[in-house]
């Protein structure tokens, strides 16, 4: 299969910050590939220069054959794309923002009725399409601008943390309808995620944090390099480095709970009680999960669900500044 | 095929201004009120104490009819142009940044949205005439439209070069006070060239904007007559002679039209370069 994306060495530095800090991958047609990281590790600065809306200060990269620096006009023929903040026009009805897209991606007026219908009730935003965009709340303008991302058939789509804030049902049909397009049309899909549960959507999982890849593959081999079940223990502070110490292993930290890998988890419970029994206060075995995954790699959780209070409302504070100053993650 | 895209760009962008521009009654009634608060209050204010002094039978409150008019569609013009930082700040420009069209015709789209609503703005200040005792015909508001649409191009663009540029909307005061208030201003809208002092005279040369208004009063005066004393004259002698219109009508509509060019095309140039984040 011939690779529709190619980078080599990409980079982009907001002056003293390297948002994207030379990253090199290739993304196979047809192929669903997926940016998985925490907010600010450089996944959506990377979608913004494959689809030239950034210029790129240092590195490469092609995308169905055309320099995304040097020929945008040509790579924005074979893209579409799906921004993780708003762009909607407000005061226009759905429909006019649906119509807005179709004319400039040239999609005739016949295929567009189709195609609206379909993406419309994809969304569940059928009876609001004559509605001012205005009127609607967070979560409907969202799944509006999904439903215009899938309008016009590209070569390449890209969505930018696409299903952020959706019900389950809605994100479901947007998985649906998007396997769809790869399968009957062949587009290849580029997407950027935190959720670890829609990263099991993708053939291939590129882990980004602070703006480097940490690996790339298929969401089973990276769960199979994490060696064995994974043993989330609770207990005293010392607890870690004991267990470190009886069993030669080594364990992450995500808050409170210490986590290290085990071949056979189940097995190994009776003999931890054994050891540790009156130090361990609870003990979880959790099948290899992409969470995991990212914690083994980087030391760190990619959400903070298990984390402290403090650590939550940390992210949240972060989140809010970005979001303050033009929202760069 | 490519001029065939770049029309349907520019029809698809002018069609989204002239929708959005109609939803917002807000701004149609601003472009009804400013310039009536000028022509009533300022105008009829000023008329009451104050004589053109090389043309006496003209009442300022003529001259300023078409000063007004001026203004009227150089502010309109600018924010057409200015809605675009507007829709970086709300997001809109990345739909039309990352669309597989050129750049240059989607500024094209806007100068023209931009002169749709100047031409808008010039039917409503024509509704005005009666007021300030000016009589028109069919050809002058031709004439007029024709006008405006060509100054509209020009300030419409200028808008664009300096939006193309600009992060945020906080900026936007910076281009009213030092940009367009001093174009206004130096344009010759409120006062005669003629009677201001040498160095504002050399100032007021070269505002391009100075040519749009002489050529506004050139067209609207056409039909007037003026009595002075026992005789009737045509307003647009008695203007001409007292200094109040400078040049020829040709003449300014041909400076008007290199001055359109080359915005239009330096706008275009430079949203072409424009950066989404």
């Amino acid at each position: 299969m011939p690779d529709i994306i190619q980078v080599d060495q990409l980079s982009k530095t907001f002056g003293e910050i390297k948002a994207v800090d030379g990253v090199s991958f290739s993304v196979g047609a047809r192929e669903i590939f997926g940016f998985l990281g925490p907010n600010g590790a450089g996944k959506s600065t990377t979608i913004k220069m494959l689809a030239t809306l950034l210029k790129p200060t240092g590195g490469r990269a092609t995308l169905a054959g055309y320099d995304v620096a040097t020929q945008p006009t040509q790579v924005r023929q074979s893209i579409g794309l799906v921004f993780q903040d708003q762009s909607l026009d407000n005061r226009l009805t759905a429909d006019e923002n649906l119509k807005f897209h179709a004319m400039l991606y040239d999609v005739p007026n016949d295929v567009y009725r189709q195609r609206a219908d379909q993406v419309l009730k994809m969304v569940d935003l059928t009876d609001r399409r004559g509605s001012i965009v205005m009127t609607f709340s967070g979560g409907m303008k969202r799944r509006l601008e999904i439903a215009r991302g899938l309008l016009h058939h590209p070569k390449v789509l890209f969505l930018d943390e696409p299903t952020l804030g959706l019900d389950v049902q809605t994100r479901n049909a947007i998985w649906r309808h998007v396997r769809a397009l790869r399968d009957e049309v062949g587009t290849t899909v580029f997407m950027t995620t935190h959720y670890m549960d829609e990263a099991e959507n993708c053939d291939r999982i590129a882990i980004i944090d602070h703006g480097k890849i940490q690996a790339i593959d298929t969401p089973a081999a990276l769960k199979r390099s994490i060696g064995g079940d994974t043993i989330i223990v609770a207990g005293d502070d010392a607890l870690g480095a004991d267990i470190e110490a009886k069993y030669g292993v080594t364990v992450q930290r995500s808050g409170p709970a210490i986590h290290f890998q085990q071949a056979s988890g189940a097995e190994f419970i009776p003999r931890l009680i054994a050891d540790f029994g009156g130090r361990v206060t609870s003990v979880q075995v959790k099948q290899p999960s992409l969470e995991d995954v990212f914690l083994k790699l980087t030391g760190h959780g990619i959400r903070p669900e298990e984390g402290s209070a403090m650590d939550l409302m940390r992210q949240g504070m972060a989140l809010w500044r970005r979001g303050g100053t033009g929202g760069r993650s | 095929m490519t001029m065939r895209l770049a029309l349907r760009t520019i029809y698809t962008i002018w069609l989204r201004e002239a929708k959005t521009f109609w939803r917002e009654k807000a701004r149609i009634i601003a472009m009804i009120g400013q310039p009536l608060l000028y022509l009533l209050i300022l105008g009829n204010g000023i008329t009451a104490g104050m004589r053109l002094n090389r043309a006496g039978s003209v009442g300022y409150i003529q001259f300023l009819y078409p000063g007004v008019i001026s203004m009227s569609i150089l502010f309109t013009s600018i924010f057409s142009a200015l809605s675009i930082i507007w829709d970086r700040e709300f997001g809109f420009l990345k739909e039309v940044l990352v669309a597989p069209v050129p750049r240059w015709a989607v500024a094209m789209g806007k100068a023209f949205g931009g002169a749709t609503v100047a031409m808008v703005q010039a039917i409503i200040m024509v509704l005005m005439a009666p007021l300030v005792g000016i009589t028109l015909s069919v050809s002058i508001v031709i004439q007029l439209l024709g006008l405006a649409f060509l100054m509209s191009i020009a300030v419409t663009s200028l808008g664009i070069i300096i939006a193309s540029r600009m992060a945020s909307m906080q900026s936007f005061q910076m281009v009213m006070n030092f940009l367009v208030m001093p174009l206004y201003f130096l344009s010759g809208a409120m006062f005669p060239m003629t009677s201001a002092p040498t160095w504002l005279k050399s100032l007021m040369a070269v505002d391009p904007l100075t040519y749009g208004v002489d050529a506004f009063r050139n067209v609207v005066f056409s039909n007037t007559q003026v009595a002075d004393g026992s005789l009737t004259q045509p307003l647009i002698d008695v203007a001409r002679a007292g200094g109040l219109v400078r040049f020829q009508l040709g003449f300014d509509v041909a400076l008007m039209v290199i001055v359109a060019i080359v915005f239009a095309w330096a706008g275009a140039w430079q949203f072409s370069k424009a950066q989404a984040a």
